[in-house]
């Protein structure tokens, strides 16, 4: 029987003063999975946008839950969007939407 | 629940509205404490200022010292002199006479070394050992890692790896500190803990060097700093008050 891939859910905020959409924020966090840990890397973490909530600068991307720690390190290791200085905080981890939309509340 | 520690926040003393923003973040990631960076000659108003600025953002608040000393006998000097006034004391070694004078010295909590020079990285198995005897911490700051690019990245990387290792081999306890100088290059705690795989430091270790050897440290060097501390193993529990 074939097993199903477990994933993680993590709620993400960008910490810049310049505007976003969604192709920026999967683009940045892609970027930084490719840099650190290169192609082999990147095809693991299989990353997804879920949400993105332009006016909290929030947003949820899914990740397989074996590339969690990779994908967290990359995520931490974001100094920069579009050549301008950024942050993004990882404000909660979950195996399910639901789950960390309880444990984030605002999301 | 584990509580959290930076103890190398290097906030602006001269800029009062940042230093409170860098506090004020440190608390919403998740730090229950914080050590700042001051200089011998910081004034008790510029301490009682920090002390209230962290109590208002309900962050514990750890005075420390960076010390740069060129010579061994420097160090010891700086020692004598300060020892007292911090509740931690960094070394930055720039010399391998000094990293082994600091790794042996029980005054020192913290060693740091150069991340851009690695060839003044003198963590080897020696001062390994010697700071192992002297309960000295291998402290690594994870800002240069988020701002070095490329190979430079790459270089430092391996040499924490390898120092690490070493670390680990010998016992030595490992601090993570975040060594920011801006909010931008903050992190949470687990967020640093992630980024230390890259240099293979497993999860339990590097939550441990986040949470409980800071704070190991930290309220170690309260005690002795108390006025009830007289050797080790030995404090006043009582004093008779008048006849």
């Amino acid at each position: 029987m074939i097993k199903r891939e477990k994933r993680r859910y993590l709620a993400l905020e960008v910490v810049s003063e310049q505007p976003l959409n969604e192709q920026t924020v999967l683009y940045t966090v892609q970027s930084s999975v490719h840099r650190l840990f290169g192609e082999y890397g990147a095809s693991k973490a299989n990353l997804k946008l879920i949400k993105f909530i332009p006016e909290k600068r929030q947003f949820v991307i899914r990740c397989s839950h074996k590339a969690l720690e990779p994908v967290r390190a990359a995520i931490a290791s974001t100094t920069e969007i579009n050549g301008k200085n950024a942050a993004i905080h990882v404000l909660g981890v979950s195996g399910t939407l639901k789950a960390l939309s309880k444990k984030t509340r605002n999301i | 629940m584990k509580r959290f520690a930076d103890l190398h926040l290097r906030v602006p003393l001269k800029d009062n509205p940042k230093a409170e923003s860098m506090i004020q973040k440190a608390s919403e990631l998740g730090y229950n404490l914080v050590g700042i960076p001051l200089s011998p000659q910081t004034t008790r108003e510029q301490i009682s200022q920090l002390r209230h600025i962290c109590s208002d953002t309900k962050v514990d608040f750890a005075t420390r010292v960076n010390f740069s000393p060129r010579t061994p006998n420097e160090l010891l000097q700086s020692l004598r002199r300060f020892r007292r006034k911090f509740e931690i004391v960094a070394v930055r070694c720039h010399t391998k006479d000094v990293a082994r004078q600091a790794a042996k010295d029980r005054r020192v909590d913290l060693l740091q070394f150069s991340v851009t020079n690695l060839r003044k990285r003198f963590f080897d198995e020696a001062e390994a050992e010697l700071a192992s005897q002297a309960l000295s911490s291998l402290e690594i700051e994870l800002a240069p890692i988020l701002q070095l690019t490329s190979f430079s990245r790459v270089r430092l990387l391996s040499s924490l790896r390898r120092e690490v290792a070493t670390a680990e081999r010998f016992k030595v306890p490992i601090t993570i500190s975040s060594g920011a100088t801006d909010e931008l290059f903050m992190r949470g705690p687990r967020d640093y803990a992630a980024l230390t795989t890259l240099f293979d430091l497993s999860m339990s270790s590097a939550l441990r060097a986040l949470s409980d050897n800071p704070w190991v440290t930290v309220e170690r060097n309260r005690k002795k700093l108390s006025a009830d501390y007289v050797a080790p193993g030995i404090h006043v529990v009582g004093r008779k008050t008048g006849d």
